[in-house]
């Protein structure tokens, strides 16, 4: 079969799950099962077709299965979104269509060669800087700066960025790696690179450090940070060179918690969930992670069932807070169980290994990077929001990806999707000429 | 450069294992810790989501009942009458998410909840049936109640009165009380939380230990006649003062009665005839009976346990036996020294003497009903235990007659029904603050009420001036 007959195919269990999704919602709140759902489904089907013809005459080559796994991610998000309000729902159908154009921009914009982007690396990478630091113009949202408004429009520039980024390192790499290994010297048995290299390497560890210091967010520093790891680990093969950026992080993010309330208010929370006092705290305390794990508990193996999760105390006021965005883990756990959770999570795994199998079969390193560094950046927001969520780690606010309420977000993702597609559709297509 | 990709992959499905593992732990295995957390509200909060039953007075006046909360919520809160005031205490409270739950509210909450055994939940759940709570009928009597609560005039005090053959308890009345319709404000909260000296929140019937002072008698009697030591007609010398325990111990005012029998020692409640009878019964006897008569456990009612205390001699290292070397027995048997009981329990022993020495269960409620009317649990009269023998609850029944014909407890007396009982004045400090008593029962040949009433602090009152009166009118409205 074709990679785009396989696409349309997997698209079905997709629809299916959207589909059923709503009436098991409709069912729960009217005892009915309204036609809206199968509306709602039917659209849904609408949008992932639409992407299926843009990918069919543009990418015809491109990974089959990419797709309809975040469009299983997405039907996901949709589903728990008009569960906890319409709205949501609504308005993140929107997303997903101003999503889906982007989606094709890019990919119509760089069907002919993607490498173009290595051109504009310095421009894209400033780009990516500012758009993290502009959100230190508006106010805080529980200490950390996160997102600026655009007229009615909440953005979050750090989803865009986190691409910018990537895309920088995977070219900056491409033309160093070589120099990297050749010029690095054993110095008591630990490999460091040459020191003409250091230069811009500390750099990026300086600006991971200093959006620390800045945005006051820990979860975007270590997604950062984390793909960058990893694309210089990918580049040059030396894990000397992982240590050495793991010990400054460390280093660095030991120094700020010492002067960062809020990170330290973060880890606190993390360390002691349960003390009244954190847990009374009026902002920066340890409810939300309380709470998450609370709705968690409240999952069990099978969960709640769709609907059946108490989001909402008497009165109105939410029992887990920002339960559409940072935790709509807990919602789903709390639903669908750990059986659902585990079932999203491997999703993602997936996706992540669609994504990495396309950075393997990619023949140009800068492509190899590329994918490799998007892969990895998808991955680690995952980690740090689950990981925040389940109480692995301290909790920083990202949102969990094609899943959570946002369009930045959405955006950001199907820009990411749609550069992963256009390397797989050169790769494979190379090898099929081959 | 493949390599390290496939090292990475496998760097990032362990980080995703621990995900998963995170999961599998917050989910199932250290699940039930979480659920059992006290800063987890989400047990109480799903019971919102059900219709609580209603409660009733006996005579079916609504005293609490719940009504959907607005928007989609689906939630349920509770709403209280005014009537529901005069039964603040036995009936309690349900605000899960502020001062939380409290009397019938908590102690019947599985039934208000319409919790089933599992099996049952499983096939509603099945049949999509939501679960639904079960209404409540208890046994309080609106009208004695008011004339309890009118009695005691906002002085702090408590009445309760149980239906001896049954356990029914007619009466719980603690004062001063609270306004259950404001509980669901923190400020009103805090503020009678603050309240120290006047508790309002505290259930002075059960929760509340009060010296008995000569409302002991009744018990020392039953143990006397009951072990066949002493007879109503016994005589012992009711000369004041009389050593007891190396100190001396005087009758009420120091009168001297001389050599009398112990119908006229209970009548004129003689300190000193009751103190040497209880001597002579010894600690081991005395303790016993006190144990019979629901002594040093608590009461078992249909009440929640953190609001019922055990009966029994109090110090400082806590609750300890009659049977202990370091009690002085002959000032226990008068309810002197450091016996403290409950109103509750007082009326539980007022009902044993009137029930022909069987004590029965005190029950505040009368059945459970479902929603479509079907009884899902009739409380039956449930026996305790024997306290005493039938033939000695009689002759105590007697003795206990004259107390309100000729004797101190002639104020609780009623036109046409012959009224028993016993008088208690316990002495809190030499400027004459007391703690008045009244305990007894009515009809005294097929008694249908037994009563204990009790105020706090009353300065100069005596339990047959200030209880009995009380205990009178209470009597009566349960008599109509």
């Amino acid at each position: 079969m074709k990679e785009r007959n396989r696409e349309l195919f997997a698209l079905i269990p997709a629809s299916l799950l959207v589909t059923a999704g709503f009436a098991a919602i409709f069912i729960q709140r009217d005892d009915l099962l309204s036609d809206v759902s199968l509306t709602y489904g039917a659209i849904f089907l609408g949008l992932c077709l639409a992407a299926h013809v843009v990918l069919r005459f543009t990418l015809p080559h491109a990974d089959p299965y990419l797709f309809p796994l975040v469009a299983v991610l997405a039907c996901f998000g949709l589903v728990m979104l008009y569960r906890l309000d319409e709205d949501f729902a609504r308005e993140q159908a929107q997303w997903f269509v101003v999503g889906l154009i982007f989606f094709t921009l890019t990919i119509v914009g760089l069907r002919r060669d993607h490498r173009v982007l290595e051109r504009y690396r310095y421009v894209i990478a400033l780009g990516g800087i500012v758009a993290l630091l502009l959100p230190r113009l508006s106010s805080p949202v529980n200490g950390a700066y996160l997102s600026i408004d655009v007229g009615p429009i909440e953005f979050q520039p750090a989803e865009l960025a986190k691409i910018a980024i990537v895309i920088f390192l995977a070219s900056y790499l491409r033309d160093t790696r070589q120099v990297l290994v050749v010029g690095a010297k054993r110095i008591a048995g630990i490999t460091f690179p040459p020191l003409k290299h250091l230069g811009p390497l500390l750099a990026v560890w300086g600006t991971a450090m200093a959006l620390l210091f800045v945005i006051q967010d820990l979860g975007s520093s270590i997604m950062f940070f984390g793909a960058f790891l990893a694309l210089i680990y990918v580049a040059t093969n030396r894990i000397s060179f992982v240590v050495i950026g793991l010990s400054l992080f460390a280093i660095g993010a030991r120094l700020l918690y010492a002067v960062r309330p809020t990170i330290e208010g973060r880890v606190d929370a993390w360390l002691h969930p349960f003390d009244p006092e954190l847990y009374d705290k009026a902002t920066g305390g340890s409810y939300q992670v309380a709470q998450s794990v609370f709705s968690q508990a409240d999952g069990g193996l099978f969960g709640r069932g769709f609907g059946q999760a108490i989001i909402q105390v008497g009165d109105g006021a939410p029992i887990l807070p920002a339960a559409h965005t940072d935790f709509i883990y807990a919602v789903i756990t709390n639903e669908l169980g750990l059986l659902g959770a585990c079932a999203v999570l491997l999703v993602y795994v997936l996706i992540i290994e669609r994504g990495f199998k396309t950075a393997m079969i990619a023949t140009d390193s800068f492509s190899k990077l590329l994918a490799t560094g998007l892969t990895s950046v998808l991955a680690l927001q995952v980690f740090v929001i689950v990981g925040g969520v389940t109480k692995l780690i301290p909790l920083t606010g990202v949102t969990l990806p094609f899943v959570s309420y946002g369009g930045s977000s959405i955006v950001a993702n199907f820009i990411l999707l749609a550069l992963l597609l256009l390397i797989s559709d050169r790769a494979r297509r190379e090898a099929q000429e081959r | 450069m493949n390599a390290p990709i496939l090292k990475l992959f496998g760097l990032i499905l362990a980080l995703f294992a621990a995900l998963a593992a995170l999961t599998s732990w917050n989910t199932v295995l250290n699940a039930g810790a979480y659920r059992d957390n006290e800063l987890n509200k989400r047990p109480l909060l799903a019971e919102q989501s059900i219709r609580r039953g209603t409660i009733r007075a006996q005579d079916g006046t609504l005293l609490a009942r719940s009504v959907r909360t607005g928007g989609r919520t689906g939630l349920y809160e509770r709403r209280y009458s005014e009537v529901t005031q005069l039964f603040a205490h036995a009936v309690g409270y349900d605000f899960p998410l502020g001062i939380g739950r409290a009397g019938l509210e908590r102690g019947r909450n599985d039934d208000l909840i319409g919790e089933r055994n599992e099996l049952t939940s499983i096939f509603d759940e099945l049949r999509g049936k939501r679960q639904q709570g079960d209404n409540l009928t208890t046994n309080l009597d609106p009208g004695a109640q008011k004339a309890a609560l009118g009695g005691l005039q906002g002085r702090k005090g408590a009445v309760v009165a149980i239906e001896p053959a049954t356990g029914k308890v007619r009466v719980m009345a603690s004062t001063p009380g609270y306004d259950p319709r404001r509980l669901d404000d923190g400020r009103v909260v805090s503020e009678l939380n603050r309240d120290q000296s006047n508790a309002p929140l505290v259930n002075r019937a059960t929760q509340s230990g009060f010296p008995p002072g000569s409302t002991m008698k009744v018990i020392t009697a039953a143990a006397a006649i009951d072990s066949g030591r002493f007879t109503p007609d016994s005589v012992v010398d009711g000369a004041s003062p009389k050593e007891i325990s190396g100190v001396a111990l005087k009758n009420f005012g120091g009168k001297n009665f001389g050599p009398i029998t112990l119908t006229t020692a209970l009548t004129n409640s003689v300190n000193t005839v009751w103190a040497q009878v209880a001597v002579q019964l010894g600690r081991k006897t005395l303790n016993d009976y006190m144990r019979r008569f629901g002594f040093y456990e608590d009461p078992p009612i249909d009440y929640p346990d953190g609001q019922l205390i055990p009966s029994g001699i109090y110090t400082r290292k806590g609750l300890i036996e009659a049977s202990s070397g370091s009690v002085d027995i002959g000032r226990i048997g008068i309810g002197q020294e450091r016996l403290r009981v409950t109103p509750l329990q007082m009326a539980s022993v007022a009902a044993t003497v009137a029930n022909d020495g069987v004590r029965l269960e005190p029950r505040l409620t009368d059945r459970v009903v479902d929603r479509d009317g079907r009884t899902v649990q009739d409380v039956k009269p449930s026996e305790a235990r024997r306290v005493m023998k039938a033939s000695t609850a009689r002759k105590l029944n007697e003795m206990m007659g004259n107390v309100v014909r000729e004797g101190s407890g002639t104020a609780a007396a009623l036109q046409g029904i012959d009224v028993a009982g016993k008088t208690g004045t316990a002495e809190l400090n030499l400027r004459g603050l007391n703690q008045p008593w009244f305990v007894g029962f009515a009809p005294q040949r097929n008694p249908r009420v037994a009563v204990a009433v009790t105020i706090q602090d009353v300065q100069g009152g005596q339990g047959g001036t200030v209880a009995a009166p009380i205990a009178k009118t209470v009597m009566q409205e349960l008599l109509r």
